[in-house]
């Protein structure tokens, strides 16, 4: 009913209002805007864009699971005031404490929130490499947030696991069992995905691209083959990292497939042949570009990481 | 209405600091006295010239090429040519020498920039003369950071090499060389304050390669070398022989000091060449 008053406002007037009270509004934080794509399954879908100056990093999907006793948040934003936002939609949404902090990877738009939940009785979960990924590229990361971001970190902000899954673990949310699984380096060296049973919801985040361009930082094989494992199974719904929810599972993953599968192919043919990296980086699979977002920015960067991990091959 | 002309002047001015820092000041201030106390250094256009991505793509890996203008003869060669990014923690990427016996003084290579930075080249010729040339590197990709993808295939893989010589080289001709070697090069630049995953750099510091006994290329090298250093050069194969590689690691307590260290193993991986 408050909208509909401040809707008879003259436009002109209006924008005056909105000029003059946005810095407040930002001040206090909104919770961020989350929707329940399964029973108790609530995402923030983030957008396709780099992350930089203006979206702070806050770019990827992030969200929670709620159970009959407790709440699982899952990654937790690329930088600490997405991290607040995404707590305060937890607090609208159930008024049962968070038990679980996820992180899916190391990667700065999944963990840049973790310090917004980091209190007693709240338990960090990671895969057994993400606490090394984050010592090894924390310093690196703290120093090119405010530059690239325009965000202020410490290392305070990194919050390395305290509960570390080597290969499978259960979370129990109260009557609502979570299967957490690390899966061998693909995507990156510290991959974890979460597995709702009682929805059988898969909360993929970056083990799947939709729309972005998938983004190598780990093994061209290794990420194939975690895909050949999952398209095999059924899931009613598929959470990725990155685009919108997946209810057709396993036909989604296929773009990705294909695009990781071009590079494999593609850079082998051209390590045979003797081409070299720099070459290689501007003739490879640029067939793909009108399929993806953020092609010309990622691109080439696979093609590298892809090339070092495949020259070895023998 | 004060507050809308505030935002505004600064919707307009905030762009215009941003982009000023091709600065030359590190190597002005610290390294050209730290390397090259006392001594002139000439532009060096028509001696070396120094490819890289303008825009690299991934900070851990960037292709550069080191161009040489002159031939590799035995009065008038290329002796050492030194190559450092200015604003990486530890500049110094590395000093390669080379002989007549090198044939042409191209070197290709790949290394970590931390950041927006000029890399630079200098060449000393046999008579002492210096050169220097420069590009500047626009290091990007928020995501990964001056490590590999995968550092445990990298450690499995230590001490591993391949050599590749250019199809049917022409005997007494300058003849293109790629030795790859499988080495994490880790930096050590993990962060300090948590004291259970201290790691210290460990990286190659040396490597020699011979065609017939003798030295092709000698380098001295640094963390800056991407993980799995994989390098580009010319040998001279005038008749069949044995080209070697060898190289041995260190590992030092400061990624940015040099002061305590430990020699590490020694590696060396032999190639027939038969022209
Ligand atoms: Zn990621």
């Amino acid at each position: 009913m408050k909208t509909a008053h401040f809707l008879t406002f003259p436009p002109a007037l209006l924008s005056f209002f909105l000029i003059l009270f946005a810095p407040l509004q930002l001040s206090a934080l909104e919770a961020l805007k989350v929707r329940q794509v399964a029973d108790g399954i609530y995402v923030h879908f983030g957008v396709h864009e780099l992350p930089d100056k203006h979206n702070h990093g806050a770019i990827a999907n992030i969200g929670f699971i709620v159970g009959e006793r407790c709440v699982a948040v899952i990654d937790t934003g690329g930088n600490p005031e997405e991290g607040e936002r995404l707590k305060k939609a937890v607090e609208q949404t159930t008024d049962k404490p968070v038990c679980y902090v996820i992180n899916t990877h190391v990667h700065p738009d999944h963990i840049y929130g973790n310090i917004a939940f980091k209190q007693p009785g709240v338990e960090f979960v990671g895969h057994a490499n993400l606490e090394r990924a984050m010592l090894s590229r924390g310093q690196y990361y703290i120093d090119k947030a405010a530059e690239q971001l325009d965000i202020h970190l410490s290392p305070k902000n990194i919050i390395p696991p305290d509960n570390v899954v080597k290969q499978y673990k259960l979370l129990n949310l109260g009557n609502r069992e979570l299967v957490v699984t690390a899966h061998p380096t693909a995507h990156t060296d510290n991959d974890l995905t979460v597995l709702d049973k009682k929805t059988n919801t898969l909360w993929l985040s970056d083990l799947m691209f939709s729309g972005h361009l998938p983004v190598l930082d780990g093994s061209l094989k290794g990420w194939l083959q975690v895909i050949e494992k999952l398209e095999k199974k059924q899931f009613n719904h598929v959470i990725p990292g990155h685009g919108g929810l997946v209810s057709n599972w396993p036909q989604a993953i296929k773009p990705q497939k294909d695009y990781l599968t071009m590079l494999l192919n593609e850079i082998r043919a051209k390590i045979a042949k003797g081409v070299y990296l720099e070459d290689a980086v501007n003739q490879v699979g640029l067939t793909a570009r009108s399929k993806w977002q953020l092609f010309d920015e990622f691109h080439r960067k696979n093609v590298t990481t892809a090339f070092a991990e495949l020259e070895w091959e023998d | 209405m004060k507050l809308h002309i505030i935002i505004m002047t600064l919707l307009l001015t905030a762009p215009l600091k941003a982009s000023a820092d091709k600065d030359e000041s590190i190597w002005n201030n610290q390294l050209k006295q730290h390397f090259f106390a006392g001594k002139s250094i000439e532009e060096g256009e028509n001696i070396i010239r120094l490819d890289a991505p303008y825009r690299a793509e991934d900070p851990a890996l960037v292709p550069i090429k080191v161009i040489s203008q002159i031939p590799q003869t035995s009065s008038r060669y290329i002796k050492k040519i030194l190559l450092l990014v200015d604003k990486n923690p530890y500049p110094f990427v590395g000093e390669f020498e080379l002989t007549p016996e090198s044939g042409k003084a191209d070197l290709a290579m790949r290394i970590r920039v931390n950041t927006y930075s000029y890399v630079r080249a200098i060449a000393e010729m046999n008579d002492g003369k210096l050169y220097m040339t420069k590009t500047f590197v626009k290091a990007s990709g928020g995501c990964s950071a001056p490590i590999g993808a995968d550092l445990d295939a990298a450690m499995r893989r230590l001490g591993k090499m391949k050599f590749r010589v250019e199809d049917a080289p022409a005997p007494g001709e300058p003849t293109l060389a790629q030795l790859m070697i499988s080495h994490p090069n880790i930096t050590g630049m993990q962060m300090d304050q948590v004291t259970r995953f201290i790691r210290r750099s460990h990286f190659m510091d040396q490597l020699t390669v011979k065609f017939d006994g003798k030295t092709v290329l000698k380098a001295k090298t640094d963390i800056a070398i991407s993980a799995d250093p994989n390098f580009r050069f010319y040998f001279v194969p005038n008749h069949k022989g044995e080209l070697v590689a060898e190289f041995t690691d260190t590992s030092c307590e400061k990624p940015t000091s040099r002061a305590v260290c430990e020699s590490g193993s020694r590696y060396s991986k032999s190639y027939t060449v038969d022209p």
